[in-house]
Protein backbone atom coordinates (compact mmCIF):
# COMPACT_ATOMS: atom_id res chain seq x y z
CA UNK A 1 0.00 0.00 0.00
CA UNK A 2 2.80 2.76 1.03
CA UNK A 3 4.67 1.57 -1.91
CA UNK A 4 1.62 1.75 -4.25
CA UNK A 5 1.46 5.43 -2.54
CA UNK A 6 5.24 6.28 -2.91
CA UNK A 7 5.22 5.28 -6.70
CA UNK A 8 1.32 6.28 -7.86
CA UNK A 9 0.53 9.09 -5.66
CA UNK A 10 0.95 11.62 -7.86
CA UNK A 11 -1.06 10.25 -10.57
CA UNK A 12 -3.92 9.61 -8.09
CA UNK A 13 -3.82 13.26 -6.95
CA UNK A 14 -2.64 15.75 -10.18
CA UNK A 15 -0.63 14.36 -12.55
CA UNK A 16 0.41 11.29 -14.57
CA UNK A 17 3.66 12.85 -15.73
CA UNK A 18 2.16 14.98 -18.67
CA UNK A 19 -1.59 15.56 -17.95
CA UNK A 20 -3.67 16.15 -15.59
CA UNK A 21 -4.80 12.99 -13.84
CA UNK A 22 -6.68 11.17 -10.60
CA UNK A 23 -8.44 13.97 -8.18
CA UNK A 24 -8.08 16.73 -10.48
CA UNK A 25 -9.17 15.00 -13.10
CA UNK A 26 -12.37 14.08 -11.22
CA UNK A 27 -13.15 17.55 -9.77
CA UNK A 28 -12.98 19.11 -13.04
CA UNK A 29 -15.77 17.23 -13.77
CA UNK A 30 -17.67 17.19 -10.70
CA UNK A 31 -17.65 20.95 -10.89
CA UNK A 32 -17.91 21.93 -14.34
CA UNK A 33 -20.81 19.31 -15.35
CA UNK A 34 -22.53 20.84 -12.03
CA UNK A 35 -22.36 24.30 -12.86
CA UNK A 36 -24.06 23.28 -16.69
CA UNK A 37 -26.30 21.30 -15.11
CA UNK A 38 -27.93 23.38 -12.63
CA UNK A 39 -27.87 27.04 -14.55
CA UNK A 40 -29.19 24.94 -17.64
CA UNK A 41 -32.15 23.32 -14.96
CA UNK A 42 -32.67 26.88 -13.41
CA UNK A 43 -35.03 28.13 -16.18
CA UNK A 44 -35.91 24.76 -17.38
CA UNK A 45 -37.86 23.91 -14.19
CA UNK A 46 -39.23 27.41 -14.35
CA UNK A 47 -40.34 26.14 -17.89
CA UNK A 48 -42.06 22.78 -16.11
CA UNK A 49 -43.75 24.55 -13.69
CA UNK A 50 -45.21 28.07 -14.68
CA UNK A 51 -44.55 27.18 -18.70
CA UNK A 52 -47.72 26.42 -20.86
CA UNK A 53 -48.23 22.84 -21.79
CA UNK A 54 -46.44 22.79 -25.36
CA UNK A 55 -43.17 24.34 -23.62
CA UNK A 56 -43.57 22.07 -20.02
CA UNK A 57 -44.18 19.00 -22.38
CA UNK A 58 -40.85 18.42 -23.55
CA UNK A 59 -39.16 19.50 -20.75
CA UNK A 60 -41.03 16.48 -18.59
CA UNK A 61 -39.94 13.95 -21.74
CA UNK A 62 -36.03 15.38 -21.34
CA UNK A 63 -36.19 14.54 -17.42
CA UNK A 64 -37.98 11.25 -18.08
CA UNK A 65 -35.54 9.87 -20.72
CA UNK A 66 -32.37 11.08 -18.85
CA UNK A 67 -33.66 9.93 -15.52
CA UNK A 68 -34.95 6.60 -17.36
CA UNK A 69 -31.73 5.16 -19.11
CA UNK A 70 -28.30 4.53 -17.02
CA UNK A 71 -25.50 7.20 -17.61
CA UNK A 72 -23.39 4.90 -18.63
CA UNK A 73 -25.70 4.00 -22.31
CA UNK A 74 -25.86 7.84 -22.30
CA UNK A 75 -22.60 8.41 -22.46
CA UNK A 76 -21.95 5.35 -24.53
CA UNK A 77 -24.59 7.31 -27.26
CA UNK A 78 -22.97 10.83 -27.44
CA UNK A 79 -18.90 9.02 -27.09
CA UNK A 80 -19.24 6.14 -29.51
CA UNK A 81 -22.72 6.31 -31.13
CA UNK A 82 -22.18 9.64 -31.94
CA UNK A 83 -18.99 9.32 -33.30
CA UNK A 84 -20.18 6.65 -35.80
CA UNK A 85 -22.56 9.11 -37.99
CA UNK A 86 -20.62 10.43 -41.33
CA UNK A 87 -22.78 13.75 -40.09
CA UNK A 88 -20.76 14.65 -37.38
CA UNK A 89 -17.34 12.80 -38.86
CA UNK A 90 -17.68 15.11 -41.69
CA UNK A 91 -18.15 18.36 -39.79
CA UNK A 92 -15.07 19.44 -37.99
CA UNK A 93 -16.29 21.55 -35.29
CA UNK A 94 -18.66 19.19 -34.26
CA UNK A 95 -16.08 16.37 -35.02
CA UNK A 96 -13.36 18.15 -33.14
CA UNK A 97 -16.02 18.48 -29.75
CA UNK A 98 -17.45 14.86 -30.20
CA UNK A 99 -13.74 13.46 -30.56
CA UNK A 100 -12.85 13.91 -27.38
CA UNK A 101 -13.76 11.66 -24.44
CA UNK A 102 -13.43 14.78 -21.70
CA UNK A 103 -16.66 16.95 -24.13
CA UNK A 104 -18.18 13.87 -23.68
CA UNK A 105 -18.30 12.89 -20.47
CA UNK A 106 -19.00 16.22 -19.04
CA UNK A 107 -21.24 16.70 -21.73
CA UNK A 108 -23.24 13.42 -20.45
CA UNK A 109 -23.06 14.43 -16.91
CA UNK A 110 -24.57 17.57 -17.30
CA UNK A 111 -27.61 16.30 -19.40
CA UNK A 112 -28.12 13.66 -16.77
CA UNK A 113 -27.62 15.86 -13.41
CA UNK A 114 -29.68 18.33 -15.67
CA UNK A 115 -32.69 16.25 -15.74
CA UNK A 116 -32.37 15.56 -11.97
CA UNK A 117 -31.77 19.24 -10.83
CA UNK A 118 -34.84 20.17 -13.15
CA UNK A 119 -37.10 17.82 -11.19
CA UNK A 120 -35.87 18.47 -7.73
CA UNK A 121 -36.39 22.44 -8.25
CA UNK A 122 -39.55 21.72 -9.87
CA UNK A 123 -40.59 20.02 -6.62
CA UNK A 124 -39.37 22.86 -4.30
CA UNK A 125 -40.97 25.47 -6.72
CA UNK A 126 -44.16 23.57 -6.34
CA UNK A 127 -44.46 23.67 -2.22
CA UNK A 128 -43.49 27.67 -2.32
CA UNK A 129 -45.03 28.98 0.07
CA UNK A 130 -48.09 30.74 -0.75
CA UNK A 131 -48.02 33.76 2.01
CA UNK A 132 -43.99 34.46 -0.01
CA UNK A 133 -46.02 35.28 -3.41
CA UNK A 134 -48.98 37.16 -1.81
CA UNK A 135 -46.59 39.36 0.01
CA UNK A 136 -44.59 40.25 -3.42
CA UNK A 137 -47.95 40.87 -4.83
CA UNK A 138 -49.02 43.05 -1.70
CA UNK A 139 -46.06 45.52 -2.64
CA UNK A 140 -46.78 45.56 -6.21
CA UNK A 141 -44.17 43.49 -7.48
CA UNK A 142 -44.74 43.18 -11.37
CA UNK A 143 -44.29 39.33 -12.86
CA UNK A 144 -41.04 39.89 -13.56
CA UNK A 145 -39.69 40.97 -9.89
CA UNK A 146 -41.90 38.01 -8.65
CA UNK A 147 -39.79 35.65 -10.22
CA UNK A 148 -36.14 37.21 -9.77
CA UNK A 149 -36.39 38.21 -6.57
CA UNK A 150 -39.08 36.07 -4.54
CA UNK A 151 -39.41 32.99 -6.69
CA UNK A 152 -36.30 31.43 -7.59
CA UNK A 153 -33.61 33.00 -4.44
CA UNK A 154 -36.60 30.83 -2.70
CA UNK A 155 -35.78 27.68 -5.06
CA UNK A 156 -32.27 27.59 -4.35
CA UNK A 157 -32.60 27.99 -1.05
CA UNK A 158 -35.26 24.94 -0.18
CA UNK A 159 -33.55 22.83 -2.89
CA UNK A 160 -30.25 22.56 -1.23
CA UNK A 161 -30.16 19.35 1.08
CA UNK A 162 -31.93 17.85 -2.14
CA UNK A 163 -29.28 19.75 -4.49
CA UNK A 164 -26.62 18.59 -2.32
CA UNK A 165 -27.51 15.02 -2.62
CA UNK A 166 -27.33 14.92 -6.38
CA UNK A 167 -23.84 16.88 -6.16
CA UNK A 168 -22.99 13.45 -4.44
CA UNK A 169 -25.09 11.69 -6.83
CA UNK A 170 -22.78 13.10 -9.74
CA UNK A 171 -19.59 12.78 -8.13
CA UNK A 172 -19.98 9.39 -8.34
CA UNK A 173 -21.47 9.40 -11.40
CA UNK A 174 -17.77 10.60 -12.51
CA UNK A 175 -16.48 7.28 -12.17
CA UNK A 176 -18.00 6.45 -15.66
CA UNK A 177 -15.80 8.59 -16.84
CA UNK A 178 -12.67 6.01 -17.26
CA UNK A 179 -14.92 4.45 -20.17
CA UNK A 180 -14.23 7.58 -22.28
CA UNK A 181 -10.52 7.34 -21.83
CA UNK A 182 -10.90 10.03 -19.45
CA UNK A 183 -7.91 9.98 -16.92
CA UNK A 184 -9.62 10.47 -13.70
CA UNK A 185 -9.28 8.43 -10.07
CA UNK A 186 -10.91 5.33 -11.29
CA UNK A 187 -8.59 5.50 -14.97
CA UNK A 188 -5.68 5.27 -12.49
CA UNK A 189 -6.90 2.65 -10.15
CA UNK A 190 -7.12 0.52 -12.95
CA UNK A 191 -4.09 1.46 -14.56
CA UNK A 192 -2.22 0.80 -10.92
CA UNK A 193 -4.00 -2.44 -10.99
CA UNK A 194 -2.73 -3.33 -15.05
CA UNK A 195 0.58 -2.16 -13.82
CA UNK A 196 1.01 -3.67 -10.07
CA UNK A 197 -1.71 -6.50 -10.07
CA UNK A 198 -2.39 -5.44 -6.64
CA UNK A 199 -6.24 -4.77 -7.30
CA UNK A 200 -7.48 -4.34 -3.69
CA UNK A 201 -5.02 -1.78 -3.02
CA UNK A 202 -5.28 0.15 -6.44
CA UNK A 203 -8.64 -0.14 -6.03
CA UNK A 204 -9.09 0.41 -2.26
CA UNK A 205 -7.06 3.73 -2.85
CA UNK A 206 -9.78 4.75 -5.17
CA UNK A 207 -12.35 4.32 -2.80
CA UNK A 208 -10.82 6.04 -0.41
CA UNK A 209 -10.33 9.02 -2.26
CA UNK A 210 -13.86 8.84 -3.22
CA UNK A 211 -14.68 8.59 0.23
CA UNK A 212 -12.95 11.33 1.67
CA UNK A 213 -14.37 14.02 -1.16
CA UNK A 214 -17.70 13.01 -0.66
CA UNK A 215 -17.17 13.74 3.12
CA UNK A 216 -16.00 17.15 2.23
CA UNK A 217 -18.97 17.86 0.04
CA UNK A 218 -21.29 16.98 2.87
CA UNK A 219 -20.12 19.19 5.40
CA UNK A 220 -19.35 22.10 2.70
CA UNK A 221 -23.20 21.82 1.81
CA UNK A 222 -24.14 21.32 5.83
CA UNK A 223 -21.93 24.75 6.61
CA UNK A 224 -24.19 26.44 3.16
CA UNK A 225 -27.37 24.94 4.52
CA UNK A 226 -26.38 26.46 8.03
CA UNK A 227 -26.35 29.95 6.65
CA UNK A 228 -28.59 30.11 3.48
CA UNK A 229 -31.48 28.27 5.62
CA UNK A 230 -31.16 29.90 9.03
CA UNK A 231 -34.24 31.60 8.63
CA UNK A 232 -35.66 28.10 9.20
CA UNK A 233 -34.37 27.43 12.48
CA UNK B 1 -34.15 -9.05 -40.22
CA UNK B 2 -35.11 -7.81 -37.18
CA UNK B 3 -32.44 -5.58 -35.64
CA UNK B 4 -30.10 -7.01 -38.44
CA UNK B 5 -30.13 -10.75 -36.77
CA UNK B 6 -29.12 -9.04 -33.44
CA UNK B 7 -32.64 -9.23 -32.01
CA UNK B 8 -32.54 -12.60 -29.73
CA UNK B 9 -29.19 -11.54 -28.20
CA UNK B 10 -30.42 -8.51 -27.31
CA UNK B 11 -33.45 -10.33 -25.66
CA UNK B 12 -31.00 -12.62 -23.98
CA UNK B 13 -28.83 -10.10 -22.97
CA UNK B 14 -32.23 -7.52 -21.64
CA UNK B 15 -33.22 -10.63 -19.74
CA UNK B 16 -29.99 -11.54 -17.85
CA UNK B 17 -29.91 -7.77 -16.92
CA UNK B 18 -33.36 -8.49 -15.33
CA UNK B 19 -32.40 -11.09 -13.91
CA UNK B 20 -29.36 -9.71 -12.32
CA UNK B 21 -30.87 -6.50 -10.96
CA UNK B 22 -33.81 -8.99 -9.36
CA UNK B 23 -31.25 -11.17 -8.09
CA UNK B 24 -29.59 -8.22 -6.30
CA UNK B 25 -32.29 -6.00 -5.23
CA UNK B 26 -33.22 -9.74 -3.11
CA UNK B 27 -30.12 -9.82 -1.64
CA UNK B 28 -30.18 -5.63 -1.16
CA UNK B 29 -33.45 -6.15 0.74
CA UNK B 30 -32.45 -8.67 3.20
CA UNK B 31 -29.11 -7.04 4.09
CA UNK B 32 -30.97 -3.99 4.14
CA UNK B 33 -33.64 -5.32 6.43
CA UNK B 34 -30.51 -6.75 8.66
CA UNK B 35 -28.28 -4.00 8.54
CA UNK B 36 -31.70 -1.61 9.64
CA UNK B 37 -32.30 -4.34 12.96
CA UNK B 38 -29.00 -3.96 13.42
CA UNK B 39 -28.97 -0.12 13.21
CA UNK B 40 -31.47 -0.31 15.71
CA UNK B 41 -30.91 -2.95 17.84
CA UNK B 42 -29.94 -2.29 21.72
CA UNK B 43 -26.40 -3.80 21.37
CA UNK B 44 -23.63 -1.55 20.51
CA UNK B 45 -21.39 -3.72 18.72
CA UNK B 46 -24.39 -4.51 16.37
CA UNK B 47 -24.51 -0.76 15.31
CA UNK B 48 -21.15 -0.16 14.81
CA UNK B 49 -20.95 -2.50 12.33
CA UNK B 50 -24.11 -1.32 10.79
CA UNK B 51 -23.28 2.03 10.45
CA UNK B 52 -19.96 1.39 9.15
CA UNK B 53 -21.33 -0.73 6.38
CA UNK B 54 -23.83 1.86 5.83
CA UNK B 55 -21.61 5.00 5.72
CA UNK B 56 -18.44 3.55 3.81
CA UNK B 57 -20.79 1.97 1.01
CA UNK B 58 -22.60 5.03 0.30
CA UNK B 59 -19.90 7.41 0.40
CA UNK B 60 -18.14 5.33 -2.61
CA UNK B 61 -19.29 5.18 -6.35
CA UNK B 62 -20.99 1.91 -7.06
CA UNK B 63 -18.87 1.25 -10.08
CA UNK B 64 -15.54 1.58 -7.48
CA UNK B 65 -17.27 -1.39 -5.35
CA UNK B 66 -18.30 -3.31 -8.14
CA UNK B 67 -14.95 -3.00 -9.26
CA UNK B 68 -12.60 -3.27 -6.10
CA UNK B 69 -15.12 -6.38 -4.80
CA UNK B 70 -15.63 -8.16 -8.05
CA UNK B 71 -11.83 -8.59 -8.82
CA UNK B 72 -11.07 -8.83 -5.06
CA UNK B 73 -13.46 -11.87 -4.19
CA UNK B 74 -11.16 -14.10 -6.26
CA UNK B 75 -8.07 -12.72 -5.45
CA UNK B 76 -8.86 -13.12 -1.50
CA UNK B 77 -10.63 -16.29 -1.61
CA UNK B 78 -7.20 -17.66 -3.73
CA UNK B 79 -5.47 -16.48 -0.66
CA UNK B 80 -7.73 -17.97 2.04
CA UNK B 81 -7.74 -21.34 0.22
CA UNK B 82 -4.07 -21.28 -0.19
CA UNK B 83 -3.29 -20.76 3.37
CA UNK B 84 -5.60 -23.49 4.36
CA UNK B 85 -3.44 -25.65 1.49
CA UNK B 86 -7.03 -26.11 -0.32
CA UNK B 87 -8.21 -26.03 -4.09
CA UNK B 88 -9.64 -22.43 -4.70
CA UNK B 89 -12.88 -22.64 -5.78
CA UNK B 90 -14.00 -20.66 -8.73
CA UNK B 91 -16.56 -18.27 -8.50
CA UNK B 92 -19.33 -17.37 -10.65
CA UNK B 93 -19.61 -14.23 -12.59
CA UNK B 94 -23.43 -13.81 -12.43
CA UNK B 95 -23.25 -14.43 -8.43
CA UNK B 96 -20.70 -12.23 -7.92
CA UNK B 97 -22.11 -9.52 -10.08
CA UNK B 98 -25.13 -10.14 -7.80
CA UNK B 99 -23.41 -10.46 -4.66
CA UNK B 100 -21.43 -7.03 -5.53
CA UNK B 101 -25.02 -5.18 -6.47
CA UNK B 102 -26.85 -6.33 -3.32
CA UNK B 103 -24.30 -5.68 -1.06
CA UNK B 104 -23.81 -2.49 -2.59
CA UNK B 105 -27.93 -1.98 -2.70
CA UNK B 106 -28.18 -2.95 0.84
CA UNK B 107 -25.69 -0.33 2.57
CA UNK B 108 -29.23 2.39 0.78
CA UNK B 109 -31.92 -0.30 1.87
CA UNK B 110 -30.94 -0.45 5.16
CA UNK B 111 -30.70 3.56 5.82
CA UNK B 112 -34.57 3.45 4.09
CA UNK B 113 -35.56 0.67 6.26
CA UNK B 114 -34.42 2.03 9.44
CA UNK B 115 -36.42 5.50 8.81
CA UNK B 116 -39.49 3.54 7.97
CA UNK B 117 -38.73 1.16 10.95
CA UNK B 118 -38.88 5.00 13.00
CA UNK B 119 -41.63 5.89 11.83
CA UNK B 120 -44.30 3.44 13.34
CA UNK B 121 -45.96 5.04 16.28
CA UNK B 122 -44.66 3.83 19.61
CA UNK B 123 -48.38 3.06 20.72
CA UNK B 124 -48.65 0.21 18.45
CA UNK B 125 -45.26 -1.15 19.73
CA UNK B 126 -46.89 -0.92 23.50
CA UNK B 127 -50.27 -2.24 22.88
CA UNK B 128 -48.60 -5.39 21.02
CA UNK B 129 -46.55 -5.36 24.13
CA UNK B 130 -49.14 -5.28 26.55
CA UNK B 131 -50.90 -8.34 24.58
CA UNK B 132 -48.08 -10.14 25.28
CA UNK B 133 -46.53 -10.78 22.48
CA UNK B 134 -43.05 -12.03 22.59
CA UNK B 135 -40.32 -9.71 20.69
CA UNK B 136 -40.17 -12.03 17.47
CA UNK B 137 -43.78 -11.95 17.05
CA UNK B 138 -43.82 -7.83 17.63
CA UNK B 139 -41.25 -7.86 14.61
CA UNK B 140 -43.35 -10.26 12.44
CA UNK B 141 -46.99 -9.21 13.34
CA UNK B 142 -46.45 -5.01 13.50
CA UNK B 143 -42.90 -3.89 13.03
CA UNK B 144 -42.54 -5.43 9.35
CA UNK B 145 -46.03 -5.03 7.64
CA UNK B 146 -46.32 -1.93 9.01
CA UNK B 147 -42.47 -0.84 8.05
CA UNK B 148 -43.02 -2.14 4.35
CA UNK B 149 -45.51 0.20 3.88
CA UNK B 150 -43.29 3.55 4.83
CA UNK B 151 -40.42 1.98 3.48
CA UNK B 152 -42.26 1.33 -0.43
CA UNK B 153 -41.40 4.70 -1.84
CA UNK B 154 -37.76 4.75 -0.91
CA UNK B 155 -37.61 1.03 -1.44
CA UNK B 156 -39.21 1.51 -5.06
CA UNK B 157 -36.70 4.36 -5.78
CA UNK B 158 -33.63 2.05 -4.90
CA UNK B 159 -35.19 -0.29 -7.42
CA UNK B 160 -34.92 2.23 -10.29
CA UNK B 161 -31.44 2.72 -9.28
CA UNK B 162 -30.44 -0.60 -8.98
CA UNK B 163 -31.60 -1.42 -12.36
CA UNK B 164 -30.05 1.22 -13.99
CA UNK B 165 -26.55 -0.04 -12.13
CA UNK B 166 -26.88 -3.54 -13.49
CA UNK B 167 -26.21 -1.69 -17.11
CA UNK B 168 -22.48 -1.85 -15.97
CA UNK B 169 -22.29 -5.41 -15.22
CA UNK B 170 -20.73 -5.84 -18.41
CA UNK B 171 -17.73 -3.48 -17.38
CA UNK B 172 -17.02 -6.82 -15.00
CA UNK B 173 -16.99 -8.90 -18.51
CA UNK B 174 -20.86 -10.29 -18.79
CA UNK B 175 -22.59 -10.82 -21.78
CA UNK B 176 -25.49 -8.08 -20.70
CA UNK B 177 -27.24 -6.24 -23.54
CA UNK B 178 -25.01 -3.74 -23.14
CA UNK B 179 -22.26 -5.94 -24.08
CA UNK B 180 -24.24 -7.21 -26.77
CA UNK B 181 -25.38 -3.82 -28.21
CA UNK B 182 -21.04 -3.06 -28.41
CA UNK B 183 -20.80 -5.76 -30.33
CA UNK B 184 -23.40 -5.50 -32.24
CA UNK B 185 -22.72 -2.20 -32.88
CA UNK B 186 -19.18 -2.64 -33.86
CA UNK B 187 -20.01 -5.36 -36.31
CA UNK B 188 -22.53 -3.71 -38.00
CA UNK B 189 -20.81 -0.18 -37.57
CA UNK B 190 -24.01 1.07 -36.48
CA UNK B 191 -23.15 2.05 -32.79
CA UNK B 192 -26.06 4.96 -32.72
CA UNK B 193 -28.71 2.51 -33.55
CA UNK B 194 -28.09 -0.47 -31.45
CA UNK B 195 -27.30 2.04 -28.39
CA UNK B 196 -30.66 3.58 -28.86
CA UNK B 197 -32.25 0.41 -28.87
CA UNK B 198 -30.38 -0.64 -25.43
CA UNK B 199 -31.61 2.85 -24.16
CA UNK B 200 -35.34 2.21 -25.38
CA UNK B 201 -35.26 -1.04 -23.10
CA UNK B 202 -34.15 0.34 -20.06
CA UNK B 203 -36.83 3.53 -20.47
CA UNK B 204 -39.08 0.62 -20.91
CA UNK B 205 -38.37 -1.27 -17.89
CA UNK B 206 -38.33 2.09 -15.83
CA UNK B 207 -42.01 2.81 -16.78
CA UNK B 208 -42.55 -0.55 -16.07
CA UNK B 209 -41.42 -0.28 -12.87
CA UNK B 210 -42.98 2.83 -11.87
CA UNK B 211 -46.09 1.78 -13.00
CA UNK B 212 -45.92 -1.28 -10.84
CA UNK B 213 -44.95 0.76 -8.04
CA UNK B 214 -47.72 2.89 -8.09
CA UNK B 215 -49.92 0.08 -7.98
CA UNK B 216 -48.06 -1.30 -4.99
CA UNK B 217 -48.27 1.59 -2.98
CA UNK B 218 -52.02 2.53 -3.59
CA UNK B 219 -52.32 -1.33 -2.40
CA UNK B 220 -50.01 -1.24 0.80
CA UNK B 221 -51.58 2.47 2.02
CA UNK B 222 -55.58 1.72 1.75
CA UNK B 223 -55.63 2.34 5.64
CA UNK B 224 -54.57 5.22 5.59
CA UNK B 225 -56.45 6.78 2.70
CA UNK B 226 -59.54 5.47 4.51
CA UNK B 227 -58.75 7.67 7.65
CA UNK B 228 -58.43 10.89 5.49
Amino acid sequence: MIEILKEFGPNFLWSDGYRWSGLSVTLWLLVTSAIIGLAAAIPLALVRTYGNRWLALPVQLYTLVFRGTPLFVQLLIIYSGLASLSLIRESPSLWWFFRDGMHCVILALALNTCAYTVEILAGVLRTTPRGEIEAALALGMTRRQLFVLVLIPSMLRRALPAYSNEVIFVLHATAIAFTATVPDILKIAADVNAATFKTFQAYGIAALLYMLLACALVGVFRLAERRLLAYQR
Amino acid sequence: MFLEGYGYLIFQGAWLTVQVATWAACVAIVLGLLGALAKLSPVAPLRLVATVYTTLVRSVPDLVLMLLIYYSAQIGINQIAQAFGRESLQLNPYGTAIGTLGFIYGAYCAETFRGAFRAIPFGQLEAARAYGMSHWQVLRRIRLPQMMRFALPGIGNIWQVLLKSAGLISLLGLNDMVQVAKQAGNATSRQMFFYLVIAAIFLAFAILSSLALKHLERRYSIEPQRSV
